[in-house]
């Protein structure tokens, strides 16, 4: 099992280990420019998205900002 | 004019003198002066945060002033000039580090390195990613003691109710504030109370992690690390 945010992505069945940061993030709506990444609790370098690989039991938390301050 | 004494006494009276040591102590950057930095700058000056590093390269306009705290006669004055002049009324003895200057990934280790808690108060989304992405990147660098406390804010546009604006614990050192999704750019405009609600949830987190508190009580499952005493709740 993958957790990002909490949520199993891979409970339908789409396989993520071994995926990069970067392919998983293409599969969603998150702006590269608007979030930042952790894996496991460690911030994930925006210029390492694409080379970060997924692996069983990992957790991500992916923040995304909205405007307004 | 009140002495430095006279302030400090009354502020050991509210908070106790070991958390007015600690916030005196304490330096804090505040990363734009909007209607989310003006707004903690002013919590934070009063609470006796001993410094704070203020920056922002934008002009007070007629615009701001629904919810930002600065004064009709400040129009056209830089905020790094103009929230000075409002916090030195506030707080005479508070020590200000001002900035007009807009924070880069160039600038932006150089301009709140020495800071203990970095503010986020952006209105932009792609600036509050980039520095919050900047500092936890340079924190990776750097042994836990030496690293920075993180608070930025995201979601706080609209008439949505001051319920809904929360605070969360993401990592170790970093915590948002804000109900996460209410987008200014959804034309749902910006309130006083709600963007004020998320300026105090951010303020507030910084005082209780200056002061040695966790930002929350209770502390998140997947953050593997056990709460500290909390003081004072």
């Amino acid at each position: 099992m993958i957790k990002v945010n909490g949520i199993d992505i891979e409970a339908d069945g789409t396989v993520f280990a071994d995926k990069t940061v970067a392919e998983y993030l293409s599969t969603t709506n998150y702006d590269c420019k608007r979030i930042a990444v952790e894996k496991n609790g460690d911030i994930v370098p925006k210029a390492k998205y694409a080379e970060t690989l997924l692996a069983e039991g990992d957790s991500l938390e992916v923040v995304s900002f909205v405007g307004g301050g | 004019m009140v002495s430095r004494e006279e302030m400090l006494k009354a502020l050991v009276i509210r908070q106790g003198a070991e958390n007015v040591a600690k916030l005196q102590a304490a330096t804090v950057a505040v990363c734009g002066l909007g209607g989310l930095g003006s707004n903690v700058s002013i919590s934070l000056a009063r609470a006796g945060v001993g410094k704070l590093i203020l920056i922002d390269f934008d002009c007070v306009d007629v615009t701001n002033l629904h919810r930002q705290q600065y004064k009709a006669s400040q129009v056209g004055v830089a905020k790094a000039v103009a929230l000075p002049e409002n916090l030195r009324e506030i707080a005479p003895y508070l020590q200000i580090e001002a900035h007009e200057v807009r924070i880069s990934e160039e600038n932006v280790l150089e301009l709140v390195g020495k800071a203990d808690v970095v503010c986020e108060a952006f209105d932009n989304a792609e600036s509050k990613a980039m520095l919050v992405n900047a500092v936890l990147e340079h924190n990776a660098e750097l042994p836990a003691e030496k690293q920075q406390f993180l608070v930025a804010a995201s979601g706080m546009a609209g008439f949505g109710d001051a319920n809904s604006i929360q605070t969360r614990r993401v990592s170790k050192k970093f915590y948002m504030c804000g109900d996460g999704v209410s987008d200014v750019n959804n034309g749902i405009g910006l309130v006083a109370p709600r963007v004020m609600a998320c300026a105090a949830h951010e303020a507030q987190t910084v005082v209780r992690l200056i002061c040695g508190m966790d930002g929350l009580a209770k502390v998140p499952e997947h953050i593997e690390e056990p709460p500290r005493q909390a003081r004072g709740t």
